[in-house]
């Protein structure tokens, strides 16, 4: 299994790991079966991604890519979180091994799952602005 | 604490001991005639090769002609099992029986024959890893052509019942092969006395290189030709010898057999240090039998984590560590000997599997139990499963019925 120097740096020392007690959304995708679950925290000031917190439970690529998605979408308005792609996160790690891109479509639900959270908290229906978050393929 | 290099990975593969080089080093120089070249440096690499065998079928008490070399245990495993299916399958014989935690070798390979029209029985291991003898017995049929049942699982580490299944299988004519590749250099094995039929191994995973094994077949067991061509292996399996890894390999079994008993003696403490001290940690359970399991394998399930992760985290601290985890399977799913005891997926992918070997000193033993409890609770830490476990989420009862109890 051949990791880039990206990937081992962000899963040796993952960013924004943790849990945020006042979120304004949490999101958690994946089962345990399965071997990944990723759980995503957020805080939002006037649309604004202000803070965000994750904790994983996976392999090497799926606490990289939950470490580098945070990086990715923290201090990002709502509107330019949404436009992350999983591709976006395998890009910025340098390549994931084929057998891990999942772990990328993962992080990519992980967000926006923490974001439609957020809109049903706050009463607003989040499917027409997040879409449907489908669970990861791989996974069935 | 200072860090250290520590290779716990054994039943991986081995590294080549400095006799085993030295053993082999004059056929990869000077003595390279090919075996079969009627000269003197062609006849003295024929007869390097018999000397090899015949070491060999000392070890194993039996005859040199029986001693087959292949390129490894894989290629062991599919040519005992096709050429029985193949020669009995042709009488009408077409029912296997094996368990559900053989090496793929034997997995895929019985898969094929299904296709062929094979019937195969997998034998449950039950939650300790081992089968018994009656088990095999019950399930033996008028047209049951083989039996194949590995003699040390490669993941657990258990040990089967081999000369007891050996014996069933003889009183019932029915042949019987192993896979020895994990147990040879680490359990006392005499073909003869154990009733076994066919044996496979492999070099590399007791000190010779990597690309040498042999089948052993007992005199009387017909064979069919692997390779086609010259009349190498009794025309079995034809092709110009490796001759410096088949003289390796028996220098690797010699050196094995010889002291088998002293090696057991040093490493089962070691073993059993490790065992008790990293079972200290909080919800985590030994897989397979204590007791009947290669003196070097230690293999145990944290909850909350998932296998990949602790390994990249344990080469990072210097530690060379295997997994059943999916993700290091390359699927999702965790590995087939975890869950054929039983074991739930979650339970699976949080497992580690230490094989020492004689190298490993009392010093590496104390790092490797200082490391191992810093690194699960970093990995806990982070893990949103753990923190169901520590918040006693309902859902968590299944899982925690496997483990040893959460601490207050």
């Amino acid at each position: 299994m051949l990791y880039s120097e990206t990937v081992l740096d962000h899963f040796a020392n993952p960013r924004n790991v943790g849990e945020i007690e006042d979120a304004d959304g949490i999101g958690e995708v994946g089962n345990a079966k399965c071997g990944d679950i990723m759980k995503m925290y957020i805080k939002v000031e006037e649309d604004v991604i202000v803070d965000v917190k994750f904790k994983t439970f996976g392999c090497g690529a799926a606490v990289a890519t939950s470490s580098i998605a945070t990086e990715m979408i923290k201090g990002k308005t709502i509107e330019e979180a949404l436009k992350l792609t999983n591709k976006a996160v395998v890009e910025a790690l340098e390549g994931l091994p084929p057998a891990k891109i999942h772990c990328s479509v993962l992080a990519e639900q992980a967000m926006k799952s923490a974001v439609a959270d957020y809109y049903k908290r706050q009463g607003i229906d989040p499917t027409p602005i997040v879409g449907e978050i489908k669970e990861c393929e791989s996974c069935h | 604490m200072e860090k250290r290099f520590i290779y716990a990975d054994n039943a991986a593969t081995t590294n080549i001991t400095k006799n085993v080089l030295d053993a082999m080093m004059p056929y990869l120089t000077e003595h390279y005639g090919n075996p079969s070249s009627i000269y003197k440096m062609g006849r003295d690499a024929q007869k390097a090769i018999e000397d090899a065998r015949a070491q060999i079928a000392e070890c194993f008490g039996c005859q040199a002609k029986e001693i087959y070399f292949t390129s490894g245990g894989s290629e062991a495993d599919n040519w005992a099992i096709k050429s029985t299916a193949l020669r009995l399958g042709a009488k009408g014989k077409k029912h296997i029986i094996t368990t559900e935690f053989e090496h793929h070798a034997v997995l895929h390979t019985c898969a094929d024959l299904e296709k062929q029209g094979f019937e195969v029985t997998y034998l449950p291991v039950g939650e300790k890893g081992l089968v018994t003898a009656e088990q095999v017995e019950k399930a033996i049929r008028e047209d049951t052509a083989l039996v194949t049942i590995m003699y040390a699982n490669n993941e657990i580490g258990t040990i089967q019942p081999i000369k007891e299944i050996g014996a069933v299988c003889r009183e019932k004519k029915v042949l019987f092969h192993t896979d020895a590749v994990q147990a040879v250099g680490n359990v006392p094995i005499n073909v003869k006395e154990q009733n076994i039929d066919m044996m496979s191994l492999s070099g590399h995973k007791l000190h010779a290189q990597k690309g040498i094994g042999l089948l052993y077949v007992k005199t009387g067991v017909a064979l069919n030709n692997l390779i086609h061509g010259g009349a190498q292996e009794r025309s079995r399996r034809a092709g110009t010898e490796n001759v410096a890894a088949i003289v390796g390999l028996a220098e690797a079994v010699k050196t094995a057999c010889a002291d088998i008993e002293g090696k057991i003696a040093r490493i089962t403490p070691k073993r059993d240090r490790l065992i008790d001290e990293i079972l200290k940690i909080e919800c985590t359970r030994l897989n397979g039998d204590r007791e009947s399991r290669l003196a070097g394998n230690v293999n145990i399930s944290f909850l909350g984590i998932e296998g990949e992760s602790l390994l990249l985290l344990l080469d990072m601290n210097g530690i060379c560590a295997s997994s059943g985890s999916a993700c290091t399977s390359g699927s999702l799913d965790p590995s087939h000997v975890l869950l054929s005891l039983g074991l739930p997926h979650e339970i699976a992918h949080g497992s580690m599997r230490l094989s020492i070997s004689d190298d490993i000193t009392d010093e590496d033993v104390d790092y490797i139990i200082e490391v191992i409890p810093k690194i699960v609770e970093r990995i806990r830490s982070m893990s949103p499963l753990w923190e169901d476990v520590v918040e006693r989420q309902p859902e968590m009862e299944k899982l925690m019925k496997f483990v040893s109890p959460l601490k207050v």
